[in-house]
């Protein structure tokens, strides 16, 4: 029972002291990491499971860290929204360890140590964002994430230290746009928890300082998900990283960043602020589908599996944020859903990917025949993955992407439904050619 | 009219899914694999019997699996149309199981397995689309049906199948994710409700350039049916083995196309509200077109399975045509036609394939004086082309004199016209088959005049589907019985 | 002009923030990059710590305290201390930026112990 009125607080306890498990442990015995690190996730995935089910039991509840009362102390709010977004990223994290394990082995050797402490404390990170009420615990928790980011991908082979480089550079102006954004909102209101903001912003909606606030979040979220035309860091990032990096970071970073501009906007300005009073909820789709279209084509120009399956994200981002900004029920439905499927799918793919890289030795596309004798039960796994990627019932994609046609039509924003449309063809044309 | 909640059509639909685990755990042992083929087969022929006589007292069958979504259920129905169907398909994949198996041994095929369980999950999505109570299930069925489909086209893995599966599934995929997906969500998004009404559930939700807009979506979208442009895979799929030609491309996955666009002119517009915008017309002119279209095509065909392919293509047409007059004659003549052309295209195809099992011969330029060397096996196909052609003693007469009425009922006698022209060039392209395979000079002849028929297993299921298709003509009580019951549903006369 | 001079914190640190910018976008050497970073996180501190200050105010320690809160508290007058919340929160963002300092010096590092070079262009040839 003590265990269950604690869970919130352990989903981010229990990877966080892992680290430091994994570390010391490492220094014994370099094999002892991966039971560490396996056990500090499973462990973690039961703490989400536990507040998951608090929150179907009994509706949202808050956690006070420490005991200090909310506005001044730090408060874990779990709702339905988050409740879901963590225990999929647990998911997630916690298949991506399993599959970690033979893929580190042979392609980081030496820093087997380093990096399941890394990949501990972004799990962390993770966990840290999504569950957080309070706008700089925010801050500080993506900075987490972000750093043990930047460093798993400079594990990778030559060309990723470059693209880790760049990764770090266009990170911080993301996270450090975002403080930025919250230090205004601090000044107009004096407060950080975000049910207070929520409580105190309506005064102020006409305010400019407010609006430059949501726009240099908005901006900050953005350049963390790789959002069209700030995506540029991720193709190279992700493609060259080791490829258990890949499983943790791809699937999950991005969908996460998609939750936090979902959190902020909805509880902390307001669906009424930022879809009625301002207008910017119509040029933002008009960049949505622009990101869908850019992201597909260039998927499609791609020789390489990984770098392929890289521009699909830019695209996919692309169907959340515009999901959320049709301000319709059915498209924030769809945007919130995706964010789940589309971590899985991601990380099926990714791990594909990765035992691709294992088994072969590359991933161009071209190396990819006659793979369905050699592994049917892998290349059958990718099959379902791609499927609902492109979107074919009955697989998760297809239900997403229902909800977000449906969105679309309903907010009349017809455009938006040629861009899922054209997408989901060009993913099935992808993902033909390899199967 | 009662309606009565079951399971059994769900585990009609399923029986052939499960049969999945046998037939795949029987790999290496190939007499229990296709014996679990063949059980599986006669289960769901039985199921699928079983619930006709209720039908046919004018009772449906209902059962929801799930609500996927809120307010969208996966949902079956069974009915007098999609009893039609599913009675069809059950009967002929029995027989052309019993035909697989002596092509594939004939021919030693590599990859049975394979080609057997996906075989069973086609059939299983074609039960599906016929039981289907909402769009939406019949969807989620035809998707998978499309998906199944894929390894069995490209099944001879070599460079030509590779192109043609992509041709294949780049068109069904396509146009059902392009095209049937938003219209669907349209269609929900007005009606709020995406279950087959009997009159239809659009009538009076949207304005008539959207209902134009939205029928032309489902009409190419479905290009399953194989309307004119997007019928280019059909020829392209002929690189299948036979069988799935036969089975698959005359019967199960095209007639899941026609039977779709049925199922949406009536359930989902209704006939009224099309009739009273002429939408009918159009509809008819578009089938019109590739009627006629295909037939010319057809002439210039050498190959035997890319004639056959080109003929299924305007007869499907026909069944496109009969739901375009939108008279109760018109639709009847379209549904029976789903029955009778299945069985004549299948004894069709089942020749071509016995003809490459015993000579190797796929070119109708090689096959002079072929009836002498098999003369059962022509004697079928000349059956089967009478059937296609629409000329008595066969079933094929029976659906042609009902569009023909439907034609006159809905005075389109443009159609009629089409309907005879269309008729002459059937026997064009199928009659100097027959007649050069039986009536040449010793010289011509490219056989010698010792018989010599394909494995038994192969001709047995032809000579029944021929045999068939002559009984039809005198027996097409059920079939008529269900068009007629399905018809006083939809134009609730 | 009134506001340049009254507000001159925030023009100062959007000044710095600009150059740090420039730096991060427009130089080709690595480590200029990485010195453009630290100005930019040091602008955005700079613009924490001057919102939490006041004229005349003194550094926020109840001098004056008996420990009897009742009594003390009517006695402060906000005003006269420095809001010490943004000031807390400065420490937590200077550790994050040092640790980003560090990571991304790291991996300066690494490339030039790999390509032995720090400029960008070059690193771009020898890359292929």
């Amino acid at each position: 029972m003590m265990i269950y009125q604690q869970a919130p607080a352990l989903l981010v306890v229990i990877p966080l002291l892992s680290a430091f498990a994994v570390n010391i442990s490492g220094l014994f015995n370099r094999r002892s990491c991966f039971p560490v690190a396996l056990l500090a996730m499973a462990a973690t995935f039961g703490a989400t499971l536990m507040t998951l089910h608090r929150v179907m039991e009994t509706g949202s509840f808050s956690y006070r860290l420490g005991g200090w009362p909310p506005p001044f102390g730090i408060e874990y709010v779990i709702d339905h929204l988050n409740g879901l977004v963590l225990a999929a990223v647990a998911f997630v994290s916690l298949l991506a360890v399993i599959f970690s394990r033979r893929s580190v082995e042979k392609e980081l050797p030496d820093k087997v140590v380093q990096f399941y402490t890394l990949f501990v404390l972004l799990v962390t990170g993770l966990l840290g964002m999504t569950v957080t009420g309070d706008a700089f615990n925010l801050y500080v928790l993506l900075e987490i994430a972000a750093l043990t980011g930047y460093a798993l991908i400079a594990l990778g082979d030559n060309r990723a230290l470059v693209a880790g480089f760049n990764y770090v550079i266009l990170g911080t102006i993301g996270a450090s746009f975002y403080l930025l954004g919250v230090g205004h909102l601090f000044i107009m209101t004096g407060s950080l928890n975000m049910a207070d903001l929520l409580g105190i912003l309506p005064g102020l909606y006409g305010n400019t300082a407010v609006f430059v606030a949501l726009l240099l979040i908005l901006v900050g979220v953005w350049l963390k998900m790789a959002f069209f035309p700030l995506h540029t860091w991720l193709p190279n990032a992700y493609t060259y990283a080791p490829s258990a990096a890949g499983c943790l970071v791809a699937p999950l970073v991005t969908k996460v960043s998609v939750y936090i501009m979902i959190r902020i906007m909805l509880s902390v300005f307001s669906a009424g602020y930022v879809f009625d009073v301002l207008s910017v909820a119509e040029p933002i789709v008009w960049l949505a589908v622009a990101a869908i279209l850019f992201g597909s084509i260039l998927a499609l120009a791609q020789q390489e599996m990984k770098k392929m399956l890289t521009y699909l994200i830019v695209a996919e981002v692309g169907y959340m944020v515009g999901g959320f900004w049709l301000a319709t029920g059915y498209g924030i439905t769809g945007a919130i859903l995706h964010i789940v499927n589309d971590a899985l799918m991601t990380f099926c793919l990714f791990a594909f990917a990765g035992i691709v890289v294992y088994k072969t030795g590359g991933s161009r596309l071209s190396d990819l025949e006659g793979l369905y004798r050699k592994m049917p039960v892998t290349m059958a796994a990718f099959t379902v993955g791609a499927l609902s990627m492109i979107g074919v019932p009955p697989t998760a994609g297809f239900f997403s992407k229902w909800y977000l046609i449906l969105g679309a039509i309903q907010a009349g924003s017809y455009h938006f439904v040629a861009a899922l449309l054209i997408s989901s063809l060009v993913n099935a044309i992808l993902f033909f050619r390899i199967i | 009219m009662e309606t009565r909640t079951s399971i059994k059509p769900l585990l009609a639909v399923l029986v052939s899914l499960a049969a999945v685990i046998p037939i795949t755990a029987f790999g290496r042992n190939p007499n229990l694999r296709e014996a679990s083929t063949f059980l599986a087969g006669i289960i769901k022929f039985g199921l699928v019997v079983s619930m006709v006589p209720f039908i046919l007292d004018g009772g449906t069958i209902e059962f929801s699996i799930a609500e996927v979504l809120p307010g969208l259920a996966i949902m079956l129905k069974v009915d007098a149309m999609g009893m039609l169907f599913a009675l069809v398909s059950s009967t002929l994949w029995i027989v052309t199981s019993a035909y697989s198996i002596g092509y594939m041994r004939g021919l030693d095929e590599h990859s049975q397995t394979r080609y057997f369980s996906f075989f069973a999950v086609a059939l299983s999505a074609t039960i599906g689309v016929a039981f289907s109570a909402n769009l939406f299930t019949m969807y989620l069925f035809y998707e998978m049906l499309s998906l199944a489909t894929y390894p069995l086209v490209t099944h001879h893995q070599d460079q030509e199948a590779r192109i043609s599966g992509r041709k294949y599934l780049g068109f069904i995929l396509g146009t059902s994710i392009g095209l049937v997906l938003p219209a669907m969500l349209v269609t929900y998004f007005a009606a709020g409700t995406l279950d087959f009404g009997a009159q239809g559930i659009l009538a009076g939700h949207i304005g008539k350039t959207a209902v134009t807009v939205l029928l032309l979506m489902f009409v190419f979208g479905f290009a399953k049916a194989g309307i004119m442009p997007f019928h280019a895979w059909l020829p392209a799929a002929m690189v299948a083995p036979t069988p799935v030609s036969a089975l698959l491309h005359a019967v199960a996955v095209v007639k899941v196309g026609v039977f779709s666009i049925f199922l949406v002119v009536t359930g989902i517009f209704g006939t009224e509200l099309l009739a009273s915008l002429h939408l009918g017309t159009v509809l008819c002119y578009i089938a019109a077109f590739t009627i006629l279209t295909a037939s010319l095509i057809a002439l210039s065909q050498d190959g035997l399975k890319r004639r056959l392919a080109f003929s299924t293509i305007g007869q499907l047409s026909y069944i496109v045509l009969g739901a375009g007059l939108l008279s109760p004659k018109g639709l009847t003549g379209g549904l029976v036609h789903i029955a009778m052309h299945a069985f004549g295209k299948i004894t069709l195809f089942m020749c071509a394939g016995a003809i490459f099992v015993a000579t190797g011969k796929k070119y109708i330029s090689e096959m002079v004086g072929i009836g002498r060397r098999m003369p059962v096996t022509m004697t079928a196909f000349l059956i089967g082309s009478l059937s296609v052609i629409g000329l008595p003693p066969t079933g094929g007469f029976i659906s042609k004199w009902f569009l023909v009425l439907g034609t006159l009922e809905a005075d389109q006698t443009v159609m009629l016209v089409v309907l005879l022209a269309s008729s002459l060039l059937n026997a064009a392209y199928f009659l100097p088959i027959v007649y050069r395979a039986f009536f040449c000079t010793p010289e011509e002849s490219m056989f010698g005049d010792t018989v010599e028929e394909p494995p038994l297993w192969c001709v047995v299921p032809l000579v029944f589907t021929a045999t068939a298709s002559v009984a039809l003509v005198y027996f097409p009580q059920p079939f008529i019985r269900l068009a007629g019951l399905a018809v006083r549903a939809i134009t609730g006369g | 002009m009134k506001s340049l001079v009254a507000e001159y914190n925030y023009w100062i640190y959007i000044l710095l923030m600009m150059i740090g910018l420039y730096a991060m976008l427009a130089k080709n050497n690595l480590v200029k990059k990485v010195i453009g970073m630290s100005i930019f996180q040091t602008a955005i501190i700079v613009f924490y710590v001057s919102i939490g200050a006041k004229k005349d105010a003194t550094i926020p320690i109840i001098a004056h305290g008996d420990g009897s809160h009742g009594a003390v508290e009517a006695a402060i007058d906000v005003a006269h201390y420095a809001n010490p919340l943004p000031h807390v929160l400065m420490l937590t963002a200077i550790v994050v930026s040092v640790g980003t300092l560090g990571v991304a010096l790291a991996i300066c590092l690494a490339i030039f112990r790999r390509y032995n070079t720090l400029e960008e262009d070059e690193l771009q040839e020898r890359m292929q």
